[in-house]
């Protein structure tokens, strides 16, 4: 009896004494801490992607907490909805950002754009470019050793192996900007999200000059600027041979797309408009490589350069013509006329 | 021009080694102790090498192939080594189920489960070892006898169970260790066939001396340490150290366990530091240890400090004093 | 015999062209002339196409104190300043030239006898080697006047001269020696004058005893030049290897340069560029270039003007070989890999290796197994391995801990890597991303000072 009666005493004490330490450190060790910092936390997303500038959904908490304004910060995972949540929470204003995308400005598949020489290094984007230019003639597109999935958290990115591109799932995508970080070309770029993933863009940031572009790659933009005058909303500037679609200014109205000789420009998620007294809907290149379609809704441009094939020279000159080509009625002539003259369409053009 | 240029950032020179050539290398050195053993105990020996090469071999290639679904890894030799290995460490009379069980344990728990070669831990062939000595504590211990008369009174014991149990390191001739005319596990017996190995290794760059020297050293010092305390005659003070690097697994584990790319430390300072720490480990448990042999514990407990060691114990650095 | 304290390796030398005499190859038809072919600044052009241009005519003036000036290697008219592709097939700033007769700038002595007695000052010496557009010739293309332009508060104790050339292949610094070796040594004479020291050691690899031999002999008749035959260990030729192997003192890491342990090191051929500077008054428009390969029909050292297309090197050299598959502007340790062979020969282009069949394609990479043979040949005392881990996953900050700006990119660790790892090219991204992370944190510092 006496035996338990120690051991309980001596526990007790034991017990109080630790008790008492744990407090007076607790009490000396105290951090102080917002609590609001933790409950902005639980309401951001939770992937620590970055993508916000801050190392993780912590960092970004404890700014919205702590910065008066709070409008230069803008978690892009959990887009307007968390911030307006968030700024609600805080009784602060929150930056408002419309949903945006990666889009992979870049349409040299392997069959557009014939590789030149063999890489042999580490499979990388970054090892690549910081060694030569790449293996195609092309000097600013998609090198395709996939730096760009590897940082992606999302696993939104996948490398095609037909095309040889990556591709953007736009439903995980939640443009973090990590791939824009890594992709050693700058060849992807956040765009705004439209409803049901529809997109028009020009898929190509070489700014080589028209020939060069034209040696590389069969889908690369000229900088022709045709798309620039037929756009009606000024969305399109074309500035070091290059065309960009504002994605501010564009609404989707798919004129430029049926205009590019190159079927640089493309469309996703619609329909391409259907054919204009000018040119026919065959710059989509999807469309442009459907065997199926008919020769009558092909485009000049398509039928000039597939009768040029694969000699720059020749695809140079078919592509000025065209592009000199003015009314309806050359374009058919053209048409009749590289029907006519097999493989030497530039006699006719001159 | 025909073909395409190849482009690829410098260098542009490899290595005339390659992975399976190192291994082979390890392979081939182990060769000249696997004959002795076949000599000493039979052609048993053969047997079980072989059917734990055979074990290894197919479980790396069933796991990797239905398990990782990756590239077939065992052309590169790395599965043979471990076999090998493995059954040295056995004795020559072990049942054949007790080999393959080994070989599973070798191969599925220590070596794939962390992803195949050059991620593992902890050496395979002696977590098979260790594993089988506690699973299967009399068959691993029960050794065939051999013809000697210095170990007459304990029949089937390895003169580490002997000098632990009571005989005087010196009564055992020293001929007999070199030669590997005793009992013991198949390939640790005879310390000149390993030596030769050791050699052959250090002939072909496969492994430098650090190591196996600072194991091997540091057991003698210690031992001398010891035997100096112990007093006794002079002729202990020699016969003690030189008992303890001879007997029971230290040639082989120094040589070829310790060595191991995987599981030993980067640098040549963390080697030298890792080598003692074994050495240290073996004697304390051969002599004040339960076992008679501390060489296989002392690898894994110091493989575990491996990954420690790499991060704390960095090369000297150009232009750094 | 002495080498460097660490690491390094010692692959085949395949010195295949060691006999061969330097030969002229004929002047180039058209030549382009790259503006950045040096570290620094490229120079900016001073004329314009249609100008007509002396062999030996400024072309192109140095753009700030890092950067040199470039000549023009034949005479000739301006066809274009513009965008060019490159070896890489990058594009970079060239001017093209058509040659037209052979006409030269006045002022050069092109007569080949020696000339020994210098009279000029360390100022007047730096100056003319400024004018001559002189650059390192072993490949690093660091502009020579730089180099000699002692920094104050330090001081130069001793002048080193890079006769090692452990390259693989490479043989046009090795002929230079032997051929010209007694120019070469009234260079040494001059740039000792130039950093003000009295001593000047040659080092020279052991696997050129010809070459040792024949300049011990020469440097008898001048005062305070050592050859120093050297054991054979690739990466020798690094600065840094080079100052540790001949003085035993090793540079700290950077930013230390080698001036801050006394030495000024130069190659033998830019050694023989500055005789021919100062001497002579010819500028940096010529050098020799080894035409390397297995299936080469005959390798050749071929004194070849600057910016002669790399065709006509091959060409001279009986032809590109059927199962070529690789050309590496430079020696297969640390030669850049080509994709245009029609770019020009540049100021440090001591080579062009051809690979041909299997060993122009890397084997397949395999597991590290940790066998850390990486690091035992590392000469910089680094881990390769980790540092090839850490640029994988994008672990700046860690590699700059584990001290990656150190790096030399000498090959070592990736040559000898038994399962064939690209180690070099993970580590070589990793050190460019962290010295860029480094220069913009200088350059965020900067202007809160």
């Amino acid at each position: 009896m006496e035996v338990l009666f120690y051991t309980i005493l001596t526990l007790c004490v034991l017990g109080i004494l630790a008790a008492v330490i744990l407090y007076f450190v607790a009490q000396k060790f105290k951090v102080e801490e917002d609590p609001r910092i933790d409950e902005v936390e639980k309401m951001l997303p939770g992937a620590n992607c970055g993508g916000c500038g801050f190392a993780g959904c912590r960092g970004l908490s404890e700014a919205l907490v702590k910065r008066d304004d709070i409008s230069a910060l803008f978690c892009p995972v959990g887009g307007g909805d968390t911030m307006k949540a968030v700024a609600a929470y805080l009784g602060k204003a929150a930056a408002e950002k419309e949903p945006q995308t990666a889009t992979i400005r870049c349409g040299g598949t392997c069959e557009k754009r014939p590789r030149t020489n063999k890489f042999d290094g580490a499979k990388s984007c970054a090892v690549a470019a910081s060694l030569y230019v790449g293996e195609t003639g092309c000097a600013f597109g998609c090198l395709g050793y996939g730096d760009c999935a590897d940082v992606c958290t999302f696993g939104a990115i996948t490398i095609n192996p037909t095309t040889g591109l990556p591709e953007v799932d736009p439903d995980k995508c939640t443009a973090c900007g990590a791939c824009v970080k890594a992709c050693p070309k700058r060849v992807i770029e956040l765009r705004k999200k439209w409803p049901k993933n529809r997109a028009v863009y020009v898929s190509c940031v070489s700014k080589d000059k028209g020939a060069a572009v034209m040696k590389a790659c069969k889908a690369g933009c000229i900088g022709c600027g045709k798309c620039e005058k037929v756009c009606p909303f000024g969305a399109i500037t074309v500035e070091g041979n290059l065309a960009y679609i504002d994605p501010a200014k564009c609404k989707l109205c798919r004129k430029c797309v049926n205009e590019c000789p190159t079927g640089a420009i493309k469309l996703v998620g619609m329909e391409p408009l259907p054919k204009a007294p000018k040119a026919a809907p065959a710059a989509a290149p999807k469309a442009a490589a459907a065997a199926a379609a008919p020769k009558a809704v092909e485009g000049p441009a398509t039928i000039a350069l597939k009768a040029s094939g694969t000699n720059p020279l020749m695809l140079l000159n078919a592509k000025k013509a065209v592009m000199e080509s003015k009314a309806d009625k050359s374009v058919e002539g053209a048409v009749v006329a590289l029907k006519e003259s097999g493989l030497k369409p530039l006699k006719y053009m001159r | 021009m025909a073909n395409k240029l190849i482009v690829s950032p410098s260098p542009h020179v490899q290595s005339s080694q390659s992975t399976a050539s190192i291994m082979r290398d390890v392979v081939i050195a182990l060769m000249p102790a696997l004959v002795v053993s076949v000599v000493v105990f039979g052609l048993n020996v053969l047997f079980v090498t072989a059917l734990s090469v055979a074990a290894c071999v197919l479980f790396e290639y069933l796991i990797q192939k239905f398990v990782v679904k990756g590239a077939c890894t065992i052309c590169n030799w790395s599965a043979v080594v471990t076999g090998v290995l493995l059954a040295f460490n056995l004795p020559a009379t072990i049942p054949w189920w007790i080999v393959v069980i080994g070989a599973f344990v070798a191969i599925a728990v220590a070596k794939m489960t962390f992803g195949g070669l050059g991620k593992n831990p902890f050496n395979p062939a002696l977590v098979g070892r260790v594993f089988l000595l506690i699973a299967y504590p009399v068959q691993m211990t029960s050794f065939p006898t051999v013809e000697n008369p210095a170990l007459d009174a304990l029949s089937g014991a390895t003169p580490l169970a002997a000098v632990k149990f009571g005989t005087d390191a010196g009564q055992l001739p020293m001929t007999d260790l070199l030669l590997g005319n005793m009992p013991g596990s198949l390939g640790e017996v005879a310390a000149v066939a390993l030596l030769v190995g050791f050699v052959y290794l250090l002939w072909r760059k496969v492994i430098t001396w650090h190591i196996p020297v600072t194991v091997l050293g540091t057991m003698a010092v210690f031992a001398f340490v010891v035997a100096l305390t112990r007093g006794g005659d002079a002729a202990q003070l020699w016969q003690f150290p030189l008992f303890h690097v001879l007997a029971g697994g230290a040639m082989l584990g120094a040589i070829f366990m310790a060595t191991d790319y995987a599981t030993s430390p980067m640098t040549t300072k963390g080697c030298v530091i890792f080598a003692v720490g074994i050495g240290l480990i073996t004697m304390c448990i051969r002599l004040w240890g339960a076992y008679p042999e501390g060489m296989s514990f002392a690898i894994l407990i110091m493989n575990a400090c491996v990954p420690l060691i790499n991060k704390y114990v960095k090369p000297q650095r150009f232009g750094v004093k | 015999m002495k080498t460097f304290p660490m690491g390094g390796v010692h692959p085949q030398e395949n010195k295949l062209s060691r006999a061969k005499a330097i030969e002229v190859l004929p002047l180039p038809e058209v030549v382009q002339i790259p503006l950045g072919q040096h570290i620094g600044a490229p120079a900016t052009a001073k004329v314009a196409k249609g100008d007509k241009v002396l062999t030996g005519q400024l072309i192109a003036e140095a753009t700030g104190f890092m950067s040199a000036n470039i000549h023009s290697p034949i005479s000739g008219t301006v066809q274009s300043v513009d965008m060019v592709e490159n070896g890489q097939g990058l594009r970079q700033m060239m001017i093209t030239i058509k040659r037209e007769g052979d006409e030269w700038v006045e002022t050069i002595d092109r007569s080949t006898e020696l000339k020994r007695e210098c009279t000029l000052e360390s100022a007047a010496i730096i100056a003319k080697i400024k004018d001559a557009g002189i650059v390192g010739m072993g490949g690093a293309t660091f502009p020579t006047h730089v180099k000699l332009s002692i920094p104050p508060g330090k001081k130069a104790e001793c002048l080193i001269i890079n006769g090692v050339e452990c390259e693989p292949y490479l043989t046009s610094d090795h002929r230079t020696m032997l051929e010209l070796g007694e120019e070469m040594l009234v260079g040494v004479e001059i740039l000792m004058k130039a950093i003000g020291v009295d001593k000047a050691i040659v080092g020279i690899e052991n696997n050129k005893p010809d070459a040792i031999a024949h300049l011990t002999e020469l440097s008898k008749k001048f005062k305070g030049i050592v050859i120093e035959p050297l054991k054979v260990m690739y990466p020798q030729g690094g600065e840094k290897q080079l100052i540790a192997a001949v003085t035993g003192r090793q540079v700290p890491p950077p930013p230390a340069l080698p001036i801050d342990v006394g030495a000024v090191v130069c190659n033998a051929s830019t050694t023989y560029a500055v005789y021919r500077a100062v001497q002579k008054n010819m500028p940096l428009i010529e050098r020799v270039v080894t035409l390397t390969g297995k299936g080469v029909k005959e390798p050749k050292n071929l004194l070849t003007r600057m910016g002669t297309p790399i065709q006509t090197l091959i060409d001279a050299a009986g032809g590109l070989p059927e199962d070529a598959g690789k050309v590496i502007n430079g020696g297969p340790m640390m030669g850049r890999a080509m994709i245009n062979l029609a770019s020009p020969v540049t100021k440090g282009c001591s080579g062009i290796t051809i690979m041909s069949g299997q060993d122009a394609e890397r084997k397949e990479p395999g597991q590290c197994m940790k066998c850390a043979k990486c690091v035992s040949a590392c000469p910089m005392g680094l881990e390769p391995y980790l540092l090839a881990k850490l640029a994988k996953k994008r672990q700046w900050e860690q590699m700059e801990a584990e001290m990656i700006t150190s790096c030399i990119e000498c090959g070592c660790c990736q040559s000898t890597c038994p399962a064939y790892l690209p180690l070099l090219d993970w580590v070589r991204l990793g050190k460019q991303t962290v010295m860029g992370l480094i220069r913009a944190r200088m350059a965020a510092q900067a202007p809160k000072k």
